[in-house]
């Protein structure tokens, strides 16, 4: 008996709840060289930004214990390019696209929808809120639950109706649950957490900041149980919204603890840069960890944990080790 | 074959052999599929550190030799620069390591005989051996010029002694060879080879003085660069360089996939390491776009 992996992002079903994460699967392609894009739940493009960006100069990246930082700054080719020559060969190879986009202001954001709401093959697009808005000096939309409410109901406004609006957070907040009920509010279809929180690292050899930017976004497993943290917060509060839970996912135990913390969609980044075949193997290591617990269907285990103990409905005898 | 060439595969590598060669390791892995796919100038990634490491990101390393004993093998040369280095140099026989490659794009090849200055920097020499393998295979003439700070960084001066027509070793300290640079020797090899083309591996420094010498003398120049990558198949985007493209305009290439070879002079080596303000997107002048201040993205 194999389990049912099926899942929702909002109201789009997924084959299987693993895809990539932002930014850590370039245009898709690039993966598409080792196994078909088509057997992940979806491929989530890097940020689509409105103009060409070059991003920031190296050393764009710098090995932490257990993370990445890295500081790339949305590099890519603009959403015109995009969407003349990458979002088709990902629609080509059958992948389920889940568009990233960002901008430095409500209007950007606003075309970037407008742009992409009648181009076809777009499943979902996932409005990175981590980006400075220039109109408040550079503070990210993600600090703010009203600016991320304003971007998160201008793009829902803009997008065509059946394309689901999915907001990533930031941890760097004081109250996540609030910017969550915020977006939510706002009308986004689901959430999408975390993105990188803010860190830095020192070279003392050299005596300078070890990537060329100063700060750069934390990654890996060094942050999952932040991301676990944000996950089951945000759950325990809006139950009812699907979460798509990432952070220093590497392993089958890392995305059924994102699960039974309430994500119903579990997204891999840096994992990505260790193992081109992470997405594959986690999904068939997740399936094996929910059949030994006698699951039928995935979405039976989202939210699981959020059950007082003893009420739980599987036998919950001779489970190995947790990954804590 | 045909396919298969040039699509990188994941294996599982057995170490046969390490052997310290004078600064440098050098480890002989048995990795069958990559070494059929291989083509001189790619490389291949490493995972370091074991199942339970700490250090998410993969270690590049260009490839010194490929055989095809044991079901096919690579060997690596590298010199132990951090944790990571450090851990691979610990490795013995029978050890396994998670191997994937080939990857990048190969040194392109003359059709017609020519004739080759290599120019190898420090370890960068090492992947300029298969080359020459290739290129005398095709009836070229292959001369080397190879330095580096001291005698015992310099790599594969036997080798070269072996394989070139002729060979020209330069250290800094005067320890072997020369004293000073291999720009220093190289304008007196390509007049007296009438090289063709150039060929170079090393440090940044290095490769931009060789390009120099080139342009000075009007022959084409590939060069494998070296920068710092996690993944070194494409997808974490943070080993880029200016590079100008057919249409004279400069991007923010990416070392891993759209190199590591590149024309020389389409590097724009003095702007290694800034985004230049005339490159494809970048900062400045477009207000809308937030500028070079967006954080915490990637």
């Amino acid at each position: 008996m194999s389990v049912d992996m099926r899942t929702y992002l909002a109201h789009v079903e997924l084959a299987n709840p693993i895809t990539t994460a932002a930014g850590c699967a370039a245009s898709g392609a690039e993966l598409s060289q080792f196994f078909e894009l088509a057997r992940l739940g979806a491929v989530v493009t890097r940020s689509i930004t409105m103009a060409p960006r070059a991003g920031r100069p190296t050393p764009r990246m710098a090995e932490t214990p257990s993370g990445l930082l890295n500081g790339v700054g949305l590099q890519g080719p603009g959403v015109e390019a995009f969407l003349e020559r990458e979002l088709p060969r990902l629609v080509d190879r059958g992948a389920r696209a889940v568009v990233s986009i960002a901008g430095g202001s409500v209007a950007e954001y606003t075309a970037l929808a407008r742009r992409l709401s009648d181009a076809p093959g777009v499943a979902a697009v996932e409005v990175n809120l981590s980006c400075p808005n220039v109109e408040d000096l550079g503070r990210v939309f993600a600090r703010d639950p009203a600016a991320s409410a304003e971007v998160v109901s201008s793009v829902r406004a803009t997008l065509r109706y059946d394309l689901p609006v999915v907001a990533k957070l930031a941890p760097d907040v004081a109250d996540i649950v609030a910017v969550a009920r915020s977006c939510v509010d706002g009308g986004a279809d689901a959430l999408a957490m975390i993105n990188t929180p803010l860190g830095m690292s020192i070279d003392v050899d050299t005596m300078r900041p070890a990537l060329a930017a100063g700060t750069g976004g934390l990654s890996g497993p060094a942050i999952r149980p932040l991301a676990v943290r944000c996950l089951w917060q945000v759950h325990a509060a809006l139950p009812g919204v699907p979460i798509v839970g990432m952070g220093g996912v590497a392993s089958g135990r890392d995305a059924l603890e994102m699960i039974l913390a309430g994500a119903c969609v579990v997204a891999v980044g840096t994992a990505l840069f260790h193992d081109p075949y992470a997405c594959l193997r986690i999904l068939r290591e997740l399936e094996e960890l929910l059949k030994e617990r006698g699951f039928e269907r995935l979405a039976d285990a989202v939210g699981l944990a959020h059950r007082p103990p003893g009420a739980g409905p599987r036998h919950r005898t001779d489970l190995e080790e947790t990954s804590l | 074959m045909k396919e298969t060439a040039g699509t990188p595969v994941q294996v599982t590598g057995t170490v046969l052999t390490t052997r310290r060669v004078d600064a440098y390791h050098a480890l002989t892995v048995v990795a069958p599929g990559i070494a059929e796919r291989f083509r001189p100038g790619h490389f291949v990634s490493v995972a370091v550190g074991g199942p339970h490491t700490s250090m998410p990101a993969r270690r590049a390393f260009s490839v010194h030799d490929v055989k095809p004993d044991y079901g096919g093998t690579v060997e690596l040369v590298f010199a132990v620069r951090g944790r990571g280095t450090a851990w691979l140099a610990e490795r013995k026989a029978r050890d396994t390591l998670d191997l994937v490659g080939p990857l990048g794009r190969p040194f392109p090849v003359p059709r017609d005989p020519c004739t080759c200055v290599l120019v190898g920097g420090e370890y960068g020499s090492a992947s300029l051996f298969a080359l020459a393998d290739t290129l005398q295979q095709r009836g070229c003439r292959v001369d080397f010029v190879l330095g580096a700070a001291s005698a015992d960084r310099v790599f594969g001066a036997l080798r070269a002694r072996r394989m070139g027509e002729t060979i020209t070793l330069t250290t800094e300290d005067g320890s072997l060879g020369l004293r000073g640079l291999v720009t220093d020797a190289l304008p007196s090899v390509i007049a007296d080879a009438r090289a063709d083309v150039v060929y170079a591996c090393g440090p940044m420094s290095m490769l931009r003085g060789v390009t120099a010498v080139a342009v000075e003398f009007d022959i084409p120049v590939q060069v494998s660069v070296e920068e710092a990558m996690a993944c070194g198949y494409g997808v974490c985007m943070t080993c880029v360089l200016p590079v100008i493209g057919d249409d004279g305009v400069t991007r923010m290439a990416r070392s891993c996939v759209d190199g590591p070879v590149f024309r020389g002079e389409r590097v724009r080596f003095e702007d290694v390491g800034t985004i230049p303000f005339d490159a494809l997107g970048a900062p400045g002048g477009r207000v809308q776009e937030g500028g070079a201040h967006s954080r915490n993205v990637s």
